[in-house]
């Protein structure tokens, strides 16, 4: 896997030949506590930046995931339908949420590296 | 935000701190919503071990005074002068138009003297209430006093050890008793379906009496989150969700709190505000009620979920609803058309646009474990 590159909305995204994996933080998973379900998107669905995509419910709360770039959904992590505490114990690997092909000419410049993110979640935590 | 000066802090606040507790605003004070274990930890420690909660910030209030059990039955539609003394009562505060203003446990002291335990969020209002109708009685508002609940299985071996007294209390019994040097009065009552006991104290004696039951294995500081959940799978209601004061006890599924002697027939029939619609909605039955649900696979319906038929007809909406983590699996409580109310009816619920399918059951879900004697 490429380096992980990170929205300030507390997702990751690992992109490697166009395709992005994408999940939530560690910072994140702590934030929502024990996640009981997660409502994953369709493959093929087509997303536009700042779409819904998935839904992550804790036994607190509900709390949407949009997407951070656009493209269309290419895989799912179907672990998470049976075992939804993946998102707790490995949010940034087994706990991954969904695939995205990326548009053409997609564009990261918005998004920030990981010393970033880590500085951006402690001023702001 | 939550550092406004109006925002109150228990007696407990360091304490929450210390363990972890993510403190966030509620009905005027911060409180911890959970501790380090998370919810569905907390949840399971109190249905398995003891929970320790801080409720210090609901309301005690003393209502003292000549005539005053029947001067307080005008305003709650339970008999309060066959209380004996040292017993207590699940009531609400009825609105003239018979609504809920709030719900509260009621403990008789003396013979002319009633403990009661409201809502934080209500407690103002209330204060008011009995005033305006009880001007003859002295209303006190114990504020220098803090409320702990000891709740799940454990709890009778910590307050055996601790305060023999009480626990020889029944379910719905209390007692004054020294804890270590510390007077208290012990109910053997609580909000999460468990065995288990509340404990006013004053504010000085308050973090002396937690360190005792802290220093139990079994006991650790349980928060608002998992405090819901538990009272949610034990059926009971939230004011302001489950019940308000669009709400009359009957539909609120609360008519056995209704005492035998204030309904039709009964020797003191009525008399307490709205009594004539409540007493209507007893006899003649409702339109709606409130139910339980438990919901088929995962996902969690939470309250506002419109509640519809198999013809996608709306015929009611969810008040409560989230993960049950005794049960594993999603539990809501909503308000359904009565023709619609019968345990195990199908129904969904539409969640972002779609149906989750539930069955209506029984409530409690999960099993109240109180203790009655043997």
């Amino acid at each position: 896997m490429g380096e992980k590159i990170y929205t300030r909305d507390h997702e990751w995204l690992d992109i490697t030949d166009g395709i992005a994996t994408i999940g939530v933080t560690e910072f994140a998973q702590e934030q929502l506590g024990d996640v009981v379900f997660v409502e994953l998107p369709e493959v093929d669905a087509l997303l536009a930046e700042g779409d819904e995509v998935a839904v992550i419910e804790s036994v607190k709360a509900a709390g949407e995931i949009n997407t951070p770039l656009s493209g269309t959904v290419v895989g799912v992590n179907t672990a998470l339908i049976e075992e939804p505490e993946l998102l707790n114990s490995s949010p940034q690997k087994d706990g991954w949420i969904f695939k995205l092909a990326l548009d053409e000419g997609y564009d990261v410049s918005e998004l920030i590296n990981e010393a970033d993110y880590q500085d951006y979640i402690s001023e702001n935590a | 935000m939550s550092n406004a000066p109006d925002v109150k802090r228990t007696i407990f606040y360091d304490y929450h701190v210390e363990a972890g507790g993510k403190m966030v605003p509620f009905a005027g004070y911060l409180m911890p919503v959970q501790y380090t274990g998370g919810i569905m930890q907390e949840h399971l420690h109190t249905r398995g071990h003891a929970g320790l909660f801080d409720v210090s910030h609901m309301g005690q209030v003393v209502v003292e005074g000549e005539g005053a059990a029947a001067a307080l039955e005008r305003l709650v539609p339970v008999d309060l002068e066959a209380l004996t003394i040292g017993q207590q009562t699940y009531a609400t505060f009825t609105s003239e138009l018979g609504g809920i203003l709030d719900d509260l446990i009621i403990t008789r002291w003396a013979d002319n003297c009633f403990f009661l335990v409201v809502n934080a969020g209500c407690k103002e209002q209330d204060i008011k209430h009995l005033r305006e109708h009880l001007g003859n009685l002295d209303i006190t508002y114990l504020s220098g006093h803090s409320l702990l609940a000891i709740q799940g299985p454990k709890a009778k071996n910590i307050i055996g050890e601790l305060a023999p007294p009480a626990n020889e209390l029944f379910f719905m019994n209390g007692c004054r008793v020294s804890i270590g040097g510390i007077e208290c009065y012990v109910t053997r009552s609580g909000y999460t379906g468990e065995d288990g006991f509340e404990i006013s104290v004053s504010d000085e004696n308050a973090l002396a009496l937690a360190d005792q039951l802290l220093a139990y294995d079994d006991v650790q500081w349980i928060g608002l989150g998992a405090r819901d959940s538990l009272r949610l799978e034990a059926g009971l209601c939230l004011y302001g969700h489950d019940m308000d004061t669009s709400k009359s006890p009957v539909e609120a599924g609360l008519s056995w709190s209704i005492s035998q002697s204030r309904r039709e027939g009964g020797s003191k029939s009525g008399g307490f505000l709205g009594s004539d619609r409540i007493l209507r909605h007893l006899a003649g039955g409702v339109s709606k009620k409130r139910v339980g649900f438990v919901i088929d696979g995962r996902a969690p319906v939470r309250e506002g979920a419109e509640i519809v038929d198999d013809q996608g007809n709306i015929v009611g909406v969810i008040t409560s609803g989230g993960f049950g983590p005794t049960l594993q699996i999603p539990v809501a409580m909503g308000y359904v058309e009565s023709d619609f109310s019968a345990v195990g009816t199908k129904l969904d619920a539409l969640v972002r646009g779609k149906s989750r399918a539930m069955t209506l059951v029984k409530m409690p879900m999960v099993p109240q474990r109180y203790y009655r004697g043997h």
